[in-house]
């Protein structure tokens, strides 16, 4: 999927920086080719945590997940011959990892699909506790907030870092439903794009926002109910 | 204010599609109209940033060297039998 000539300079931009996510596939998919251990080492250690929090959407062990994590690359060793680089190499990878991870959590009849989880209908979650806000009845403005978050930006920045802080995120992702904590995790702590979270996890681009939307309203909320503690 | 003005409670649940570029123009337009008055909701948006900058500072669980060495044994039979 690379973006056409375009007239704006993001465009221009975005099909540079596709230019070289290319190069950078074909150099990686040559190397895995050519049996250069270097290179399969790389994309292992880049891309290991992510392989196992998608395994972990269908199978519940983390040594099932490996397992399937394994079974992937040797499906990626055996066929990376006929690659055709019609995705990014990710994206395939991330599909036969998908596909292995499936059928496995079909086997264990651990199967919640991811769909199932994923879907808009798991009740109401506010972004913000209600009792932040002013009621519907309430004569000065109803819906504006009651009790407005406290400002960060006086905070140093050692304090916004501190262990206590990342702690208490890591606390906070780990607490999250299945589905919110993949997407959280891959988006933000892995990086990867709204498409990418969406292909690999085989949800729809709402679906992804709702589940960020979710996971990143909760962290903020962790953050500031830590930071207001100290 | 109008009558479609957005509410703060409003806001905090648009954040998500705000960054993500997924607002319909009218709600973009909406969406600044308010954030342009309402010192509660920048501070809102700019702690969603915040969280978002803290959570890339995890890093993520390493390789465990029994994993990798698992899959570099796994290349390296690979490699022997596709030889």
């Amino acid at each position: 999927m690379y973006p056409l000539e375009g007239a704006t300079p993001e465009a221009a931009e975005a099909q540079a920086a596709a230019a070289v996510a290319a190069a950078e596939d074909r150099r990686l998919v040559q190397g895995l080719r050519d049996g250069d251990e270097a290179v399969y080492t790389e994309l292992v250690r880049r891309w290991h945590p992510a392989m196992v929090r998608v395994a972990r959407m269908y199978v519940r062990d983390r040594g099932v997940a490996e397992e399937v994590v394994q079974e992937t690359w040797l499906a990626v060793l055996q066929g990376i011959d006929r690659f055709e680089a019609r995705s990014s190499l990710k994206t395939w990878v991330f599909r036969i990892l998908t596909n292995r991870a499936k059928t496995r959590g079909v086997r264990e009849a651990r199967t919640v699909p991811f769909s199932a989880l994923a879907g808009a209908a798991d009740g109401d979650e506010p972004a913000v506790p209600e009792d932040r806000f002013l009621g519907a009845e309430d004569p000065r403005a109803p819906g504006a907030w009651a009790t407005p978050p406290r400002s960060w930006a006086a905070l140093p920045e050692e304090r916004l870092e501190a262990r206590e802080t990342l702690d208490c995120i890591r606390m906070a992702i780990a607490d999250l439903p299945d589905a919110q904590r993949t997407v959280i995790a891959l988006r933000d702590i892995d990086g990867w794009t709204a498409a990418e979270v969406r292909d690999a996890l085989e949800i729809t681009d709402a679906n992804q926002r709702v589940l960020l939307h979710r996971a990143r309203s909760k962290v903020r909320m962790a953050c500031e109910t830590e930071l207001e503690a100290a | 204010m109008s009558a479609t003005a957005l509410r703060c409670q409003e806001l905090v649940e648009l954040v998500t599609d705000y960054l993500e570029g997924a607002l319909s123009p009218g709600d973009l337009r909406r969406f600044e109209e308010h954030i342009a008055l309402c010192d509660a909701c920048t501070e809102y948006l700019r702690q969603l940033r915040e969280t978002i900058r803290l959570v890339g500072a995890i890093t993520p669980d390493d390789l465990t060297p029994e994993a990798e060495s698992e899959l570099l044994g796994l290349f390296a039979s690979w490699k022997a039998g596709s030889g």
